[in-house]
């Protein structure tokens, strides 16, 4: 146990290596890294006492590990384009994205999980097939196109809910949540259905999959045999069975639900951090994308290490195939 | 050697199978159609929607043909430039499909070089390509190409942006799809490589180089044209978001994304028509190609026979 949490570890750290080299080189070599630091409105003098400072003239592994020194230490530069520490934009907006990412995670576990259920158990029903049609749906339409209808629908032509914003937001500390009041709610039910569309079809084809295959299995033949109830059968042997691979990739979707909310946030102006992201990107904001990169990699490495650990405590092969299960 | 390989298989299984399902000949009817419209847009549109010099601002925002105020002229009205929605569609639907095919196309060179690379000669260049592939692949491929057109950005002034921008698009959605590409034809070739008829090769002499690309990469291709298919309607559609997010192709020149974008910005203002047709449009192309694309993966999964 101890050894393949430590080997994780080992991994997670590597990987974020990568991701700060990369992070690094657009730093360091697209523009000018103390203009990147400072702004455009800094007088030559203190420009060459930063560079001396930030020690450009150092070899560049020395930099490298000055640059992952800064960002562990939290002093992530400033914008470039509005002259703020980036470090306080994201922990403006980062509340914004949580919010809305596990929300929609939430709802598509709590009606993916049962649509997948019921379309494993009676495969052949109409409901079935109209549960797999929706779904097909939700995997093929982009995402930004189910926002829009929802927009046209329910805000232009019924008028019921918002369509863009968060609503009247209450500040707890420093996290600012839109749950607590009624426009926040109302706020948030389109964006979380339109970033939640794409894991509802994907967690109910998952779990539809598993279950046909877990339902064929000799277990629970044997269980039908011992005059077990149907409800036992379906819910303590065939759905607790099926739940493993769900687990992961409910927990790797987390990460992308964080990522693709980008596309969320624009089309329904949500100020979250995906926001932030693309309006870097659009004006070549080179610092916030470099930290906007290194902050999604840490959560998507945390979120890898997490889901890695909690698989190995669900499925007990796992503990002693650790080894012959790598490097395939 | 492909073609007969490409006729046995027409002759078996495959044909069977793709002749059995309705949906699915349904799906490569209508891929086939779009396919066909895009190619000949410029004979069956009513304008050219790319020149300037026809556009008239006295036609924008005319609706629908069968909506009061609607014409023939514009059968499925016009946007806020007086583009025709019906041309504007056909020659965004060009846009699209020529940005996702050369863009699955390069990422299937590149991840079949690097997946041979790596599964032919193994040792420092595999740990090399495949911990590089890793990394990648913790992160969504929207978000590398988002940062990779962003870096381009960086680098370009605006004006010499906009001249290379659908070659940048290509190339962005490219280098976010290598990995799957690389992946499979390196476990494959992991398999063929101990094969007999790659140790006879070797045995007479022949170059890696040349037992790579003519012996292995034959017998590797089955599985690469499936993840081909599934990733052209990725890539269809990672164009389209770019776009729609104001990062992919300019608006001179509008793919079906760009022309949802311009949409979006007239819901409010009553013309909805603006977004609806080109978002039909992208919504019915991208599930022909994923069913097509499922199609394939069940026929010629060996699991499932």
């Amino acid at each position: 146990m101890i050894a393949f949490v430590l080997q994780r570890l080992a991994q997670a750290v590597v990987v974020m290596l990568a991701v700060a080299l990369v992070a690094f080189s657009l730093f360091r070599y697209v523009g000018d890294p103390v203009i990147n630091m400072v702004g455009q409105d800094t007088p030559e003098e203190e420009r060459i006492r930063i560079r001396e400072q930030l020690a450009l003239d150092q070899p560049v592994v020395v930099q490298y590990f000055r640059f992952v020194q800064q960002i562990v230490s939290g002093n992530f530069g400033t914008s470039l384009r509005t002259g703020i520490p980036i470090g306080q934009l994201m922990a403006e907006r980062l509340p914004a994205t949580l919010e809305l990412a596990i929300v929609a995670g939430i709802f598509a576990l709590a009606v993916g999980l049962p649509m997948g259920v019921y379309t494993g158990l009676y495969p052949r029903s109409r409901l079935s097939n109209a549960f797999l049609t929706l779904s097909l749906l939700g995997v093929s339409l982009p995402t930004f196109l189910i926002g829009i209808m929802l927009i046209l629908f329910f805000s232009v032509m019924l008028g019921l809910l918002p369509s863009f914003g968060r609503g009247d937001v209450v500040h707890l500390g420093p996290w600012s949540t839109g749950l607590l009041s009624a426009s926040g709610l109302q706020s948030l039910i389109m964006p979380a259905i339109t970033l939640g569309m794409f894991q509802l079809a994907l967690i109910m084809r998952l779990v539809r999959a598993e279950m046909l295959e877990v339902l064929r299995t000799d277990y629970i033949k044997f269980a039908r045999a011992r005059g077990l109830t149907n409800r036992a059968v379906n819910f303590g042997h065939a759905l607790k069975n099926t739940l493993i691979p769900v687990i992961t990739i409910v927990g790797l979707q987390l990460g992308a639900l964080i990522a693709f909310s980008i596309i969320t946030e624009s089309v329904f102006q949500w100020p979250g951090m995906g926001l932030l992201f693309l309006q870097a990107v659009q004006f070549a904001d080179i610092p916030v994308m470099a930290i906007y990169l290194v902050l999604i990699g840490f959560l998507f490495v945390l979120i890898n290490l997490i889901v890695d650990l909690l698989y190995y405590v669900v499925d007990p092969r796992l503990r002693v195939d650790v080894r012959a299960g790598r490097g395939g | 050697m492909v073609a007969q390989r490409l006729n046995a298989i027409l002759d078996s299984d495959l044909w069977w199978s793709f002749t059995r399902s309705k949906v699915v000949v349904g799906a490569a009817i209508v891929t086939l159609l779009l396919f066909v419209a895009a190619l000949i847009a410029p004979w069956i549109s009513l304008q050219d929607p790319w020149d300037p010099g026809a556009l008239q601002l006295i036609n924008s925002r005319n609706p629908p043909v069968w909506i009061e105020g609607g014409t023939w002229e514009f059968p499925l009205g016009t946007d806020n430039q007086g583009r025709d929605m019906y041309s504007a569609i056909l020659y965004g639907l060009r846009v699209s499909l020529v940005v996702g095919f050369l863009a699955v196309i390069f990422a299937m060179v590149l991840g079949i070089l690097l997946g041979l690379a790596s599964g032919y000669l193994g040792g420092m260049t595999d740990t090399v390509i495949m911990r590089v592939a890793d990394v990648q692949l913790t992160f969504p491929a929207i978000l590398i190409a988002l940062l990779i057109g962003g870096i381009v950005r960086g680098v370009m002034t605006p004006a010499d942006f906009e001249a290379v921008a659908v070659y940048v698009l290509v190339l962005s959605i490219g280098l976010s799809q290598w990995v799957q590409f690389a992946r499979t034809v390196r476990g494959q070739t992991l398999v063929e490589k101990n094969k007999e008829y790659v140790q006879a090769a070797r045995v007479i002499g022949l170059p890696a180089r040349l037992i790579m690309l003519r012996h292995v990469l034959p017998n590797v291709m089955g599985p690469v044209l499936v993840i081909a298919t599934i990733n052209l309607a990725v890539a269809i559609l990672t164009e389209a978001t770019l776009s729609f997010l104001g990062v992919g192709v300019p608006a001179t020149r509008p793919s079906l994304g760009t022309l949802i974008q311009i949409g979006n910005g007239f819901l409010f203002s009553g013309e909805w028509w603006i977004v609806i047709f080109p978002g039909i449009t992208m919504a019915i192309l991208v599930l022909a190609v994923n069913l097509l694309g499922d199609w394939l993966r069940d026929a010629l999964n060996p699991k499932l026979r």
